[in-house]
């Protein structure tokens, strides 16, 4: 296992790359997936907003 | 307005080549109007090009080997400098909408703009630049060559940024968001200019760095006022 | 099969969604894949040692910064061609994932210049060029960012995009122009190691495992762009689950 960190006394340039590019990706996945949910709770309150109470059946009003 | 302009009413589309003599002819007569902002602008490019050496020791070596890219980098931000001024006057105060509505071609209206401003800014650099190579060290062939890719080179530099001027037209910002938009394009430019000077002075020819330089000025000038003129009306919606 | 169909944001929206997730699963087992043949199966190098295995994550990056470009900046054309909102949505949700992908592959690539050539910058021309890449993003991410109108914002970004696009392969030319006569006695700085077969392999993975990474976050982004735009709109109450 420290042969395998070690990277054959590379390590820091090794590492160094693979946790950026880990961070990087890790970071971008959570931003997007945040930004969804904002949109998504966005879009909940400006529908909620714009359109009109749905209409009930009333089968007495048909009366 | 001129005679052709008020003829070319009865006609609906206007002719390319008058369009462009009208707004080169209108740009430069505003242009020389305000002489202090063009000599502003020149002093600014002297004044850029004789820190650099202050900055480093006088050695005649390193100036010598510095002396191209630093002359042509400070044609490219005086070049930025003085973008702006290519549509911001007339889109403040709706000359432009009415450019964008005439009857000429908008890309040749905005060909004559731009042959203007490289007349005012591009010009004066490329002429000037040869007198400030001596304080580089240059000697006479660097010199010219570096004259002669300039007079080549900054057409090349308006044409480019007035894409960008077009795109960032009123916008906050404006100045510093152009020079993101417009310096990458203009590295080729640089590299070649830059390098044409650098061949003559290690004793070889500048034949293929200028034959480039106006490769790119050839597709520039048929390419970069079609664009200008697509983001002007962009900017104007 | 009416493509134009998926030309609405509220038809393609929940289309992305099954592509997206589809890719996101794609890209774990790939990258899972490449990684254990980037670091189990490839052996070690005979000049570059274990350094050399950044190749696996440096060659990804850089060949999805500039695809991902390309594919910017097509839907940009289409956007400024057809006037479609949609397509300039995608070139709105690539731009930041290109940005990201082009700073990684230079963030690598120093990471690998260090051991094996010696320093961390050299200006060699696919470097700079890619380098001049990530202005190339961050120009359009910052003029749509100064631009409030979105349908201007739109068409601006679609038409620096689509000057960018023409202007990288004359800006990689030209940079590979100066790095030759400037090469001097310095080592090239393309070499990279003798491939072993495995060393290919895994570096397709990764490169594959890199475009399913790609497509699942850009379309996800879209989704969520769809959805900022069209707020309102009722076919976007399905997709923030509000009942009808």
């Amino acid at each position: 296992m420290t042969q395998f960190l070690a990277m054959g006394g590379y390590a820091w340039y090794v590492w160094m790359s693979y946790g950026a590019v880990a961070l990087v990706v890790a970071a971008e996945i959570v931003a997007v997936r945040a930004r969804m949910r904002r949109a998504r709770a966005n879009a909940r309150v400006a529908t909620a907003a714009a359109a009109p109470p749905a209409p009930r059946f009333d089968p007495a009003r048909s009366l | 307005m001129t005679t052709a302009a008020l003829a070319s009413v009865d006609e609906p589309t206007g002719d390319a080549w008058a369009g462009f003599t009208w707004a080169l002819r209108r740009d430069l007569r505003i242009a020389v109007r305000s002489k202090a902002e063009l000599g502003v602008q020149l002093l600014f490019y002297v004044i850029v090009v004789t820190l650099f050496p202050l900055s480093t020791a006088p050695d005649r070596a390193l100036l010598a080997t510095l002396g191209p890219g630093v002359l042509w980098v400070a044609a490219l931000l005086a070049s930025l400098l003085s973008l702006p001024r290519l549509f911001a006057a007339d889109f403040a105060d709706g000359t432009l909408e009415q450019l964008a509505l005439s009857p000429y071609p908008l890309p040749a209206l905005v060909s004559g703009k731009i042959t203007a401003h490289w007349v005012t800014t591009g010009l004066p650099v490329a002429l000037l630049a040869p007198l400030l190579g001596l304080q580089y060290a240059l000697d006479d062939p660097a010199r010219y060559t570096l004259a002669a890719a300039l007079l080549v080179g900054t057409p090349v530099l308006s044409l480019l940024g007035a894409v960008g001027a077009a795109l960032t037209l009123g916008l906050r910002g404006g100045g510093s968001l152009l020079a993101l938009l417009v310096l990458p394009l203009y590295v080729p430019v640089l590299i070649f200019g830059a390098g044409a000077v650098d061949a003559v002075r290690g004793g070889l020819s500048a034949a293929p760095h200028l034959a480039l330089i106006g490769a790119c000025l050839l597709v520039a000038a048929v390419a970069a006022p079609l664009a200008a003129a697509t983001s002007v009306r962009i900017a104007l919606e | 099969m009416n493509w134009f169909k998926y030309a609405s944001p509220a038809s393609f929206y929940p289309l992305a969604g099954r592509i997206a997730h589809v890719c996101a699963w794609l890209a774990a087992i790939l990258t899972a894949v490449g990684l254990y043949l980037a670091f189990v199966v490839a052996p070690t190098d005979a000049t570059q040692g274990e350094s050399y295995r950044i190749i696996f994550i440096h060659v990804p990056t850089a060949w999805m910064a500039m695809f991902i470009y390309l594919v910017m900046a097509l839907w940009s054309a289409l956007a400024l061609g057809f006037n479609t909102r949609l397509s300039a949505m995608m070139a709105q949700a690539l731009a930041p994932t290109g940005a990201l992908m082009a700073f990684l592959a230079l963030w690598t690539g120093a990471f690998w210049g260090r051991p094996a050539w010696g320093t961390y910058w050299a200006w060699d021309a696919r470097m700079t060029s890619t380098l001049i890449l990530l202005f190339l993003y961050l120009g359009v991410m910052a003029l749509r960012q100064a631009i409030t109108d979105v349908r201007r914002a739109d068409r601006a970004c679609a038409v620096l995009s689509l000057v960018g696009a023409i202007n990288v392969p004359i800006i990689y030319f030209s940079v590979r122009w100066w790095n030759t006569l400037h090469q001097g006695a310095t080592v090239s700085l393309t070499s990279a190691p003798k491939m072993a077969a495995t060393m290919l392999a895994g570096m397709l993975v990764m490169a594959l495992a890199a475009w399913a990474y790609a497509i699942a976050v850009a379309l996800t982004r879209a989704r969520a762009i769809m959805l900022e735009r069209e707020a309102g709109a009722a076919w976007t109450r399905l997709a923030a689950g509000v009942a009808l």
